[in-house]
Parts: C-alpha cells; sequence; structure tokens
C-alpha cells in the first residue's frame, strides 16, 4: 500500500503534455526585467543604478531582512532602469530593467557539466552560500530557502524531504529535473542533510511518474540516509503539510512550522538550485519552466533566465493559441491568473498554461446544497461551505474558530463544489481579514 | 496581442464537472428498481400516482418562480422531479389524484420553495408532503392495496381491493406475517417504492458507486433499527417482533437510502451524519415499538432534519493536526 495523505484530497486530471520533454534551454531575449520580490518577505535592495554593466550572476540587490532573498542577474548587458513592472503577482513593483549584451558569465562560476559530489564545507558555509546564491522554494511558495535551514531555537530538524510530488496537473519541470539532473539533486539532498544536521532523507514522488522512481531509486542506492518514497496520486500531496503527514505519519498542528515535527521539505528544484550554489558557485538566475495547455503547438520544458518575459517562453512553444482565454503563471490548481504575457518569469514560476476559452470561463453558481462533498475533499479538514458563508456574513469570531486561517488555499473545494460556487475566493478574503485580526491581537 | 481579452480570475482554473443535476438524475437513476418493483406489483396505480406526484411538483415549481419568486426557473436542476417521485414513493397506489396534488403542493410550496428553494428548506420536501397527507387523510394514507404475487401490472387504481401492512399487523398483534422472502422482494402491501428491499440496496450500490452519497448515514440508521429492535426482542419475543422484520418492512430502507440521505437537509460531516443516523433510528424503533402510529420513519428524518442545523453547528470536521 502506497503512502499518502489521510484528510481529503481529490484527484484532478493529470493532463501532463510535456512530460517526458527534454529540457532545452531558450537563449536569453533583448531585454529581462528581473522583479525585486520573487520571494515571500521583505523586497530585495538594488545595489546597481542605471548605466552599470553587469554579468551573468553579478548580485544585483541584497536581502532585504531576514526573511528576504539576494538577487543576481540572468544575463550580461547593461542597467536600462530600475522602474515599476507588472510581474506575475499581478502588481506593478520595483525591477531592475537589463538590456542584454552577449552572455558573459561571472568569474568562479563552473559552468562544465562534471559532478562534483565532495564538499568539505561546515553547515553554516553550506547555509551561508544557500543565503548568497539566492536560493527560495521553487515549487511556487519561494520562502528563502536558508531561513528554513535555520530552525528557530528549541527545534531540531531530523529529516530533510524533497518535495518531488509536483501533484498540479499539467506540470512536469520537476519530473523532467528528475530524469535529467538526478545525481546533481542527489548531491543536493546531502548538502541540506549536512546542513541541518540530519542523517534521514526521503524524495517524495507521486506514483504517476514511474520513471522519475525507478531512476531516483536506483540513484539513491549509492548514497547513505536517502530513501526514495513512491506515493499515492492525490492533490495536493505537494502541500508541505499534506507531504509531511504521508512521509512520516506526522501532522503539523495548526500554525506551528514543519519543524515542529522534525521535518525540513524542500521543492527538488530548489534542492537542484543548492547543488548548483555550493559545488558549482552558481547562483540562482535560471529555473525550469513548463509551458502547457491544450491548444498549445508543443507543449515544453524550458531551462529560462529569470527575468525572460513569459512570451517569449509561449514563442518557443509554438506561439500563442488563436483562443487562447487565460494566461496561468504556475499550475491550474493554485496557479496565478496572468493580466499580462508580457510579465518576467521568476524564481517561483514552475509553469505557464495557457487555457482556451472555452475553459476559461466558469459556470454559473447556485445556492449551497450542503451535499458536504467540499468537507470530504479539503485536505486540512476544514468545512468550506461554512467558512464561505461566514466570509460573506463577515463572521469573523465564527471563521477563526473554525480555522479558516489553517487553510492552504489548495482549491479542492471550488473544483469539486457541484454548486460552482466560489468557496476559495470567499475564503481567501475571510482568511486575509483573519489573519490581519490574529496579527493585531498579537501585537496588542 | 489579445492582452484586453484575457480572462482574469482566481484559482482554481479548472473544475472537476460534478454539478446538482448529475447529482439528483444519479438519485432518479438509483431509484429506477424500485420503481420497476412498484410497476410490476402495483401496477396502472403505481403508474399514476407517480406521474401525478412528479407532474404536479414540477409544475407547482416552475408556476412559483416564475410567477411568485419571478426567477428564471430551475426545473431542468431535477430536483424538484426527484421530489416528486420519493413522494410519489412515499404514498399507497391507490391514492386519488386530487389528494397527490395536494402533497405536491405542501412540499413544493410549503417544504421548498416558501424558504427559498434547493438549498434553503429545512426539512426534506417529499417527507413533510407524506406527512402533511399521512395528518390531513389518515383513512386515505393507510389503506394499501394489496398485492396479488400473480398479477404483473395489474390494472387497478383507486378500485385496487385493500389490505393492511406488515407494520399494522404487528401493531395489532397479528402473527402471520409475509415471508422475508416477500419483503426482500416486495410482494406484500406498503407505499408504492418500499416494498422490495433488494430493489433499493440495488439504489444504493448504484450511488456509493457514483459517489452521490456516503454509506454512513443509510448504513448506521439500519443497524441502529436492528440493534434497538432485535434487544428489545430478546427481551420478550411475544410482544415485539424479530429486528430483521423490521429493517425489511415498511419504510425504512426507503428512508434510510433515499430520504434520510438528502443533502440539504442532513449533516455535512461524517461523525454528524452518524449522530443523526442514530437519531432517526431510535426514534423510528420508539415509534414503531411504543407508538401509536405503526411506521415512524417520516417522522423520525423530519425530526433528525430540524436538528442538523444544530449538528451543523457543533459537529465540526477533524481538523489537521488535530489529535
Amino acid at each position: 500500500m502506497l503512502r499518502t495523505f489521510r484528510i481529503g484530497g481529490i484527484h484532478p486530471p493529470e493532463n501532463k503534455l510535456s512530460a517526458g520533454k527534454k529540457i532545452t534551454a531558450i537563449a536569453a531575449p533583448k531585454q529581462v526585467i528581473i522583479p525585486l520580490s520573487q520571494h515571500i518577505g521583505a523586497p530585495a535592495q538594488a545595489l546597481v543604478k542605471k548605466g552599470d554593466v553587469v554579468k551573468v550572476g553579478t548580485l544585483l540587490a541584497k536581502a532585504g531582512g531576514f526573511v528576504s532573498a539576494n538577487i543576481h542577474s540572468s544575463v550580461s548587458g547593461k542597467v536600462n532602469k530600475i522602474d515599476n513592472a507588472l510581474d506575475t503577482s499581478g502588481y506593478r513593483r520595483p525591477a531592475i530593467y537589463i538590456d542584454v549584451e552577449g552572455d558573459e558569465w561571472e568569474e568562479g562560476i563552473d559552468r562544465s557539466e562534471t559532478l562534483v559530489k565532495e564538499c568539505n564545507l561546515s553547515a553554516k558555509e553550506i547555509i551561508d552560500k544557500i543565503a548568497e546564491a539566492g536560493i527560495v522554494g521553487m515549487g511556487g511558495a519561494t520562502f528563502p530557502t536558508h531561513v528554513k535551514l535555520m530552525p528557530p531555537p528549541g527545534n531540531k530538524a531530523e529529516i530533510v524531504i524533497v518535495n518531488a510530488v509536483e501533484c498540479e496537473p499539467y506540470l512536469t519541470a520537476d519530473h523532467e529535473l528528475m530524469l535529467e539532473k538526478g545525481e546533481q539533486i542527489l548531491v543536493g539532498v546531502t548538502l541540506l542533510m549536512k546542513a541541518a544536521n540530519v542523517n534521514k532523507a526521503v524524495i517524495g514522488i507521486e506514483n504517476n511518474k514511474p520513471d522519475a522512481i525507478a531512476h531516483m531509486t536506483k540513484l539513491a542506492a549509492a548514497y547513505q540516509g536517502i530513501e526514495v518514497m513512491p506515493l499515492k496520486v492525490k492533490y495536493p500531496q505537494g502541500g508541505e503539510k499534506q507531504l509531511i503527514d504521508a512521509v512520516t505519519a506526522r501532522q503539523v498542528k495548526s500554525g506551528a512550522l514543519p519543524i515542529s515535527v522534525g521535518a525540513i521539505v524542500q521543492n527538488v528544484g530548489t534542492v537542484y538550485a543548492v547543488y548548483e550554489a555550493v559545488q558549482k558557485n552558481k547562483p540562482l538566475f535560471e529555473r525550469v519552466v513548463t509551458v502547457t495547455g491544450k491548444a498549445v503547438k508543443a507543449p515544453s520544458n524550458f531551462l529560462v533566465r529569470i527575468g525572460t518575459p513569459i512570451s517569449t517562453l509561449i514563442e518557443a512553444a509554438g506561439g500563442i493559441p488563436e483562443n487562447t482565454g487565460k494566461i496561468i503563471g504556475g499550475g491550474p490548481m493554485m496557479g496565478k491568473a496572468l493580466i499580462s504575457a508580457e510579465v518576467p518569469v521568476g524564481k517561483g514560476s514552475s509553469g505557464v498554461l495557457l487555457m482556451t476559452k472555452e475553459e476559461s470561463v466558469r459556470k454559473p453558481m447556485h445556492d449551497c446544497i450542503r451535499c458536504a462533498k467540499c468537507v470530504s475533499v479539503c485536505p486540512m479538514g476544514l468545512n468550506p461551505a461554512f467558512l464561505m458563508r461566514s466570509t460573506v456574513y463577515q463572521n469573523w469570531e465564527m471563521a477563526e474558530a473554525d480555522h479558516i486561517q489553517d487553510c492552504i488555499e489548495c482549491g479542492s473545494c471550488s473544483f469539486t463544489c457541484p454548486a460552482n460556487r466560489p468557496l476559495l475566493d470567499q475564503i481567501r478574503v475571510g482568511k486575509a481579514k483573519v489573519m490581519g485580526i490574529i496579527r493585531s491581537r498579537k501585537s496588542k | 496581442m489579445m492582452e484586453n481579452s484575457l480572462y482574469v480570475s482566481p484559482s482554481p482554473h479548472i473544475h472537476g464537472g460534478d454539478s446538482i443535476s448529475k447529482n439528483m438524475y444519479g438519485v432518479l437513476i438509483a431509484l429506477i428498481p424500485a420503481f420497476l418493483v412498484s410497476l410490476y406489483y402495483f401496477g396502472l396505480g403505481a403508474l399514476i400516482v407517480t406521474l401525478v406526484s412528479v407532474v404536479s411538483c414540477v409544475l407547482f415549481e416552475y408556476l412559483i418562480q416564475k410567477f411568485i419568486m419571478k426567477k428564471e426557473p430551475t426545473i431542468t436542476d431535477g430536483s424538484a422531479m426527484l421530489t416528486g417521485v420519493l413522494l410519489a414513493f412515499n404514498l399507497p397506489s391507490n391514492l386519488p389524484v386530487w389528494i397527490i396534488i395536494l402533497g405536491a403542493l405542501f412540499a413544493i410550496g410549503v417544504a421548498k420553495m416558501s424558504f427559498g428553494g434547493l438549498g434553503n428548506n429545512i426539512v426534506n420536501p417529499a417527507l413533510a408532503g407524506r406527512v402533511f397527507l399521512l395528518i390531513s387523510f389518515p383513512a386515505q394514507m393507510t389503506t394499501w392495496p394489496l398485492v396479488d404475487a400473480t398479477a404483473a401490472f395489474p390494472l387497478t387504481y383507486t378500485d385496487a381491493e385493500t389490505g393492511a401492512t406488515v407494520l399494522s399487523l404487528l401493531n395489532e398483534g397479528v402473527k402471520e406475517l409475509p415471508s422475508y422472502t416477500s419483503l426482500l422482494i416486495g410482494c406484500h402491501g406498503g407505499s408504492l417504492g418500499e416494498v422490495s428491499a433488494v430493489a433499493l440496496l440495488l439504489g444504493f450500490a448504484y450511488m456509493l458507486w457514483k459517489k452521490i452519497i456516503t454509506w454512513h448515514i443509510p448504513v448506521t440508521m439500519i443497524v441502529t433499527v436492528f440493534v434497538f429492535t432485535g434487544i428489545m426482542h430478546l427481551v420478550n419475543p411475544e410482544v415485539y417482533a424479530s429486528p430483521f422484520l423490521h429493517i425489511l418492512s415498511g419504510g425504512l430502507m426507503l428512508g434510510a437510502i433515499f430520504m434520510a440521505t438528502d443533502y440539504v437537509t442532513s449533516p455535512m460531516t461524517k461523525k454528524g451524519m452518524v449522530i443523526y443516523a442514530i437519531g432517526i433510528g431510535l426514534l423510528t424503533s420508539i415509534i414503531r415499538l411504543f407508538g401509536s402510529y405503526p411506521e415512524g420513519v417520516s417522522f423520525a428524518i423530519l425530526i433528525m432534519n430540524l436538528l442538523t442545523p444544530l449538528i451543523n453547528m457543533y459537529v465540526k470536521p477533524k481538523h489537521f493536526g488535530e489529535k
């Protein structure tokens, strides 16, 4: 019996159209737009100004706080301006515009394909290198990786869990990365184990990727303490708390951090970035992005420089289909609808999904019939119908008592609702309100 | 470019395709075996009662939505049709047309639409209609046509020969009862849709397969009745009938599988469903064994329907990380 998380979950159609497509690098465009906020936490502070000449890997901006991350140039060229730019969040936020000239890399970055296994750095040195390289959670949450490796006092890590679940429909970037960079990922895992001072790591992969499971299991045999764990396919297994539950059968309590049950979870793309940063001296300035959709000519997995406009990726996948109704940054369950194809790829951009006009329109909603299907599928054990009702009636006490703040916004409720009710839309509103109330109460 | 023509909405961007009508028609499909059995044993009467009930339920819903609520009628969602079928299934097959129409008016007009329509009613509309008729027309509602095992699709309606049901025989202390086989296949008197346990269980299996309902309410309710009447039977078998007889007779199967599981009026959590179903099972047994009505399923379900908001308020799902 394969393991999985124990509460709720759904089975959306997988539609992994780009599965098995080799990762191909996309050439740098004429101009890149590198946002200063590509992570959770404070925006990075720009170190360059208009006219500065930068190389690939040059530090452009330094972390603007404890929870923040460095940002490096993904291209060589000249800083055109620092100005607000529309990004994948849908907001206009400060970004560095760079006009591309040539492709000159910073010295010290090891561009060879040679696998470097040995690492003589201490845990602290590894963490410092990760912080220097500006690595954040690449599954989409974009939480700074080095912060996760420094647990608050009183907490001890016991296990590193690698999130290679990729439970979002359509996305295949992580899958392909495992097939092509398996060794590097395993070295990355050993680095994280050393950094977190643990001797056990589990790579969780859903059972719909048998080739990746076989490949990684074979490779992992040569590494001490790393286990590859096939998981039963169920969305949202890639949710941090769900994955920990699936792998360790421990549930992180409401409001607590994964470290409270001894777990540090890192996305497989992040682990690869850690390898490159520590062993190859390469900061995080490019990533694998899946470009896909039912009407897309050539669904692909691209290696993309951060700051490349999404439109460049779409062109490379055969151009924008005639009947495109929606462009999503990320997957269909948790991705964000973009208001323009000109927004740049960020560190958290796992995919670009083009949906046809027909797929883009929601069906009309009806009154709740209390079928409780949303309750059965909620992976956090909440009652989405009631949370929506509490929000609509602005009953924040009840919303908080019903744990609205635990919602992970996976969308299983809205996906399932036979009355097409916008459950998650409303819960997000209520959650933001309740979180605000909790914060102001704590600060008193 | 098409900048101006992009849809922007919050996630999720896909939907599973489930709909209210899919669920309603799913339940209707699950009712087909029981309907076929009723046609076999009750013939023309079953057909007339069902048709009249369905047509009047749908028509009342249409008229009320169109002319009183002044909104787009939603009769195609299948819920009014379902109420019609369920009401008919709870009526004797010789009930005059005008009484059926009154029942449909009460079910749709009073129990459903006056609360705001589907999703807002507090009791099961079909059951409210049935209980309204039972109280208003006790004589007509408790004389059931006799079943002739040899007559397939008898051409009788209000002219059918009538007799007692198993439960009324029990209530009167009669000892000669139909065999378990007759109870299972439906060869005994009763409301037209309730007679065959096998046909109803087939419908249950279908709904479980299609994930329309879960097992919690029907199984808990039937087990509760079985245990309660079983204990009483052990205490005094002279007075209290066998628990097998209880679970196979009257409206228990129909009520447990199709009436108590109504989405709108049953609790939303598994734990809540179990509490609710135990309540129905206990009330049913108490009414049957100690009350003056021979059958108590309808009353029991209606009472627990009214308690459902309370159960929903206090019985919350077990949230993630909770011990």
